[in-house]
């Protein structure tokens, strides 16, 4: 669905989970976009209806990139760059604070 | 342009106080000045409190308590002309004390309270355990706390759009953008002179906030109101845990949690300041240690118009005799009452006996 329009020569890989499933990706890349080349394309529930969401303006401002990573809820992957082991999963709903 | 009253001020006095005098059958102009003012009901908490007013003043007291009495209805009877949700609750509300000094400083002062109404102000002091049996998650730190029934929350956005939309719906008139610069008096008849022309009419409100000082002085009263900024944070919009208010913290119908509770005399200055922000997350994190995992999206500085004793002005300026002044900082809180008993004795040229020690000469002692 989606490809990198630069050369992957060059790079240093990285590697990150998705809802336990290791994906590759280049430094520099971010979340969202790792995902999108990776085929994933929802990455969130909405809060009211519950509907899949994915990655859309890729610029900082829809928030429907949403996931949560290494435990923090409602983080914008297009924001966030990938590091080496993170832990990404769906952000599912809002987020929730437990006492 | 002629009107039985005009209003000046589109906020949330000025909104409930139209609205209600709209209701009375009057013709009624609201003038706003614009987003060039300060625009208070844009920044509010969104408490409908009862148990921190008029420590020190019972008539203010009882003056808030009728007003949170009349909330239910109120919040129902705006949903169902304009359709908007004011996500009024009324669980009660909480303060939190964080020592046994702060307990017990407390308990003094609602005792007062209680003592000054007649034993119509409700409250219960709460232990620890008590008041885990409430909410979930206080930090060690937490000894207890004041709780009165009496006490909810709404949203004041909410409940400033639905002000407005039902004094429309009622057939109010709105000019924006209205900025007042002379008022004078002659034969029964103000006559403004406005950024939008001149209007007139035998009765005049003057509830424009922090512009309220100027207006007043053209018909004659000090109005002592100055700005006190209060600053609040937001968090993103989070699954419910919180069903009661606290003074510091509430979640909102939506989910999002409000922190605040500062008070700075900055002058007209609106801003925000991280070691304020810094010191309402601090406390607020003492009360909840587990709002650590609660993203901050937002936060904001708004000016309360207070005055020097912090209870609000209700006057009748001396030039003319046709002219009221209302200026408070709980606007949310006393919407309801503003809406109906002070927008009935506006209509019927007095102002409420239960008020009339809240007139601007208490600060004109000679």
């Amino acid at each position: 669905m989606f490809t990198e329009i630069t050369a992957a020569d060059n790079s240093t890989n990285l590697a990150f989970t998705f809802e336990g499933r290791m994906i590759e990706a280049r430094v520099g890349m971010t979340v969202a976009a790792a995902l999108l080349a990776a085929g994933e394309v929802a990455t969130r529930e909405t809060p009211i209806s519950g509907n899949p969401r994915g990655a859309y303006c890729l610029m900082g401002v829809c928030f429907e990139c949403l996931v949560m990573i290494d435990g923090i809820a409602n983080q914008q992957g297009c924001m966030v760059l990938v590091r080496d082991g993170m832990n990404v999963s769906r952000q599912l709903g809002v987020a929730v604070v437990s006492p | 342009m002629n009107a039985d009253v005009i209003v000046i001020g589109g906020g949330m006095v000025g909104s409930a106080l139209a609205f209600g005098l709209r209701g009375q059958g009057l013709d009624t102009l609201m003038l706003d000045e614009g987003d060039v003012a300060f625009r208070a009901a844009r920044g509010n908490f969104g408490l409908v409190w009862v148990q921190s007013k008029g420590f020190d003043c019972p008539e203010y007291a009882a003056w808030t308590r009728r007003s949170a009495d009349l909330w239910p209805d109120f919040s129902s009877e705006m949903t169902e002309l304009t359709g908007v949700e004011l996500q009024h609750q009324r669980p009660g509300g909480l303060h939190v004390c964080l020592s046994d000094g702060e307990f017990a400083a407390r308990a003094a002062q609602m005792s007062r309270l209680h003592n000054h109404s007649g034993g119509e102000f409700r409250y219960e002091m709460l232990d620890r355990t008590a008041l885990d049996g409430m909410a979930k998650g206080f930090g060690p730190e937490v000894v207890g706390g004041s709780y009165s029934p009496l006490d909810g929350h709404a949203n004041p956005l909410y409940l400033l759009r639905a002000l407005q939309a039902g004094y429309k719906a009622c057939g109010g008139r709105k000019i924006l953008d209205a900025h007042v610069s002379r008022i004078t008096w002659r034969r029964g008849v103000y006559r403004l002179q406005t950024a939008r022309g001149d209007m007139e009419a035998p009765k005049l409100v003057i509830a424009a906030g922090l512009g309220t000082k100027p207006l007043a002085a053209m018909l004659g009263l000090d109005t002592p109101i100055n700005p006190l900024r209060g600053q609040i944070l937001v968090t993103e919009r989070c699954a419910p845990f919180l069903d009661l208010p606290l003074t510091l913290i509430r979640q909102t119908g939506e989910g999002s949690v409000l922190m605040g509770d500062s008070h700075e005399e900055v002058g007209f200055d609106d801003g925000t300041r991280w070691e304020v922000l810094a010191g309402i997350v601090a406390r607020a994190r003492r009360i909840f240690p587990f709002l650590d995992s609660a993203r901050i999206v937002r936060s904001w500085g708004a000016l309360r118009p207070y005055s020097p004793d912090g209870l609000p002005i209700y006057d009748r300026p001396p030039e003319g005799d046709g002219a009221f002044v209302a200026s408070v900082h709980s606007g949310v809180t006393l919407a309801a009452i503003h809406a109906s008993a002070m927008a009935e004795a506006i209509a019927d040229g007095r102002l409420p006996d239960e008020v009339s020690v809240l007139k601007a000469e208490r600060f004109h002692v000679h």
